[in-house]
């Protein structure tokens, strides 16, 4: 018998249960994934909140880092994130622009994609040790301020390449071939209609990178962080505290901390992180805003 | 305007004696193959200085691919393979050391239109301003006439701020056509240039192209034959990469013509 016109066929029907049974499971798994995030920041901010003040942040530690607050620890974050994008920016921006806009694709620019990627996959403590092998012993920058931000830069390079990379290529090759079409040079064309329109995902990355930089431990920790360091850094060749190393310290190294200091520790750096993260996300809705096609 | 159409002139009797001079474009022998696909095979011809050539013919024959050669698109068409050789003002393309200066020369409208990014404005003044013009009066100059000849000029006068790229598209294929004109190009060429434009524009474009004539060669890709009668001096049919005749348009559609095939698709009995 034929059905009625436009009642729904078993196979109708079959094909609602099946996607109600995936959404179902999608939304689960979602849920899953944000219940240790909001656990782990309800426990920071309950434990750690009591320790947060404007002394808590703007002085120096104490009684062998048991009291007092953790000014130097910031100022040395600061100074190792600075450090590491002036090395990073520039040359992770340069060489995806060569590989996105210039190099033929070939066996040998594949190779280097590949180990793009790849150094994004080494553990941070195998970089730490190249950079305290490099930087440290054989350039001999000492354990320093310049030593640990290169070890870093190094790490978070991949970050700022394969952003680029991608936002470069989120331009259309149309907009290329019309510009090379009127004679306009690769870099004529890169300069006016590609660097313009990609701009937002570069820096999306490189705020993405900060935030990756400024949690980093292991990178530093033989490379230019210091435990206690009674004045703040003046020069690239000073070693430093940092927020990082900091809280590992406290919660592992020194003794009689109280839990809420370590727990404040902890929360000044996630607020770092996510407020950088927050910035990036802002950044990029409002430049979605700008879109230009 | 649209009136005209069919009871036109011969060429010749519009636009005076054809073939002066030594040819602008001389190709010999041209294959082109994608990743050993061959696309166009064994072509020779010429186009004179001051012609409308129009190239008809069915999907896949090698059209746009002859176009691409023709600027040396193939060094950014990966897997791309050009044999044979095409002279332009006597010059090998492929003797070109600087190809940004011969892609200057030569203005290309493909059938997707392309709105640069930039504001209507800048996209035609792109063009002049690499060529140094820079002068805020002479870029104005040249972007009303340019725009003007597209048909474009009186839609966005108003709006020369906004961006290229949100414009209908029908008006991004006229702004691409006036892009291509202010590179003041020694050769334009269109491939399906009309495609995404309604008939009283393309009418308006058709003249402004035919008064274009006189400063410049034009190479006309089109799937619209009777586009090609009313605008080509001479036609070339290309079939499945193959170029199958060249001649005077008006023998072509008066079907003086040497293969069967042409007529079969002048007529539309092709499947």
């Amino acid at each position: 018998m034929e059905a009625p016109m436009f009642s729904a066929t078993p196979l109708n029907r079959r094909s609602y249960r099946s996607q109600s049974v995936a959404k179902a499971v999608f939304c689960l798994m979602t849920v899953a994934l944000v219940i240790p995030v909001l656990l782990i920041l309800g426990t920071l901010v309950v434990k750690g909140a009591p320790a947060i003040s404007w002394e808590f942040l703007f002085t120096a530690p104490t009684n062998n880092l048991t009291a007092g607050g953790i000014f130097p620890a910031l100022v040395g974050t600061i100074w190792l994130v600075v450090v590491a994008l002036l090395a990073s920016v520039p040359v992770g921006v340069a060489a995806a622009l060569y590989l996105s806009e210039y190099a033929p694709d070939n066996l040998l620019t594949r190779a280097i994609n590949l180990a793009i990627v790849n150094l994004a996959g080494v553990p941070s403590i195998v970089h730490a040790l190249f950079g305290f092998g490099a930087f440290v012993l054989f350039f001999r920058f000492n354990a320093s301020i310049l030593a640990a931000s290169l070890t870093l830069a190094v790490m978070t390079l991949p970050v700022v390449i394969v952003a680029t990379r991608e936002s470069l290529q989120a331009v259309p090759h149309a907009f290329r071939e019309a510009c090379w079409n009127m004679g306009a040079t690769r870099w004529q064309t890169i300069r006016k209609v590609v660097l313009p329109n990609s701009i937002s995902g570069i820096l999306t990355g490189v705020i993405l990178e900060v935030s990756r930089t400024s949690g980093e431990t292991a990178p530093i920790m033989f490379t230019g962080a210091t435990a206690y360091l009674a004045f703040l850094p003046e020069s690239v060749f000073d070693q430093t505290m940092a927020m990082s190393y900091h809280l590992f310290y406290i919660a592992t190294q020194a003794t009689d901390v109280p839990e809420e200091l370590t727990y404040g520790v902890a929360l000044v750096l996630i607020a770092i992180v996510l407020m950088m993260n927050a910035v990036s996300i802002a950044f990029r809705i409002y430049l979605r805003g700008l879109k230009k096609w | 305007m649209v009136d005209g159409v069919g009871q036109e002139q011969p060429r010749s009797a519009n636009f005076g004696p054809l073939y002066e001079g030594p040819p602008i474009i001389e190709v010999r022998d041209l294959g082109i193959s994608y990743g050993g696909k061959p696309a166009l095979r064994d072509a020779s011809f010429d186009i004179y200085r001051h012609e409308i050539f129009g190239i008809i013919g069915p999907a896949n024959s090698g059209k746009t691919s002859f176009l691409r050669a023709l600027n040396r698109m193939d060094d950014f068409t990966t897997g791309m393979e050009v044999r044979g050789s095409i002279h332009i003002n006597g010059k090998d393309v492929n003797d070109w050391r600087n190809l940004y200066a011969l892609r200057s020369r030569i203005g290309v409208v493909f059938p997707l239109p392309v709105g640069l990014p930039l504001s209507v404005y800048d996209n035609v003044a792109f063009s002049p301003r690499l060529r140094g013009i820079r002068g805020k009066a002479e870029l104005d100059e040249v972007v009303e006439r340019c725009l003007t000849r597209a048909a474009l000029w009186d839609e966005v006068k108003d709006r020369l701020d906004s961006l290229g790229s949100l414009l209908s598209g029908g008006q991004q294929q006229r702004l691409t056509i006036a892009r291509a004109l202010s590179q003041e190009p020694e050769l334009l060429l269109l491939d399906e240039f009309s495609i995404a434009v309604d008939p009283v524009t393309t009418m308006r474009i058709e003249d402004v192209l035919k008064d274009l004539r006189s400063e410049l060669t034009i190479v006309l890709v089109t799937n619209l034959v009777q586009q090609a009668r009313r605008l080509a001096d001479r036609t070339a049919f290309f079939l499945t990469g193959e170029v199958v005749e060249i001649g005077a348009t008006e023998d072509l559609f008066k079907r003086k013509v040497q293969d069967e095939r042409t007529t079969g698709y002048l007529e539309g009995r092709f499947g």
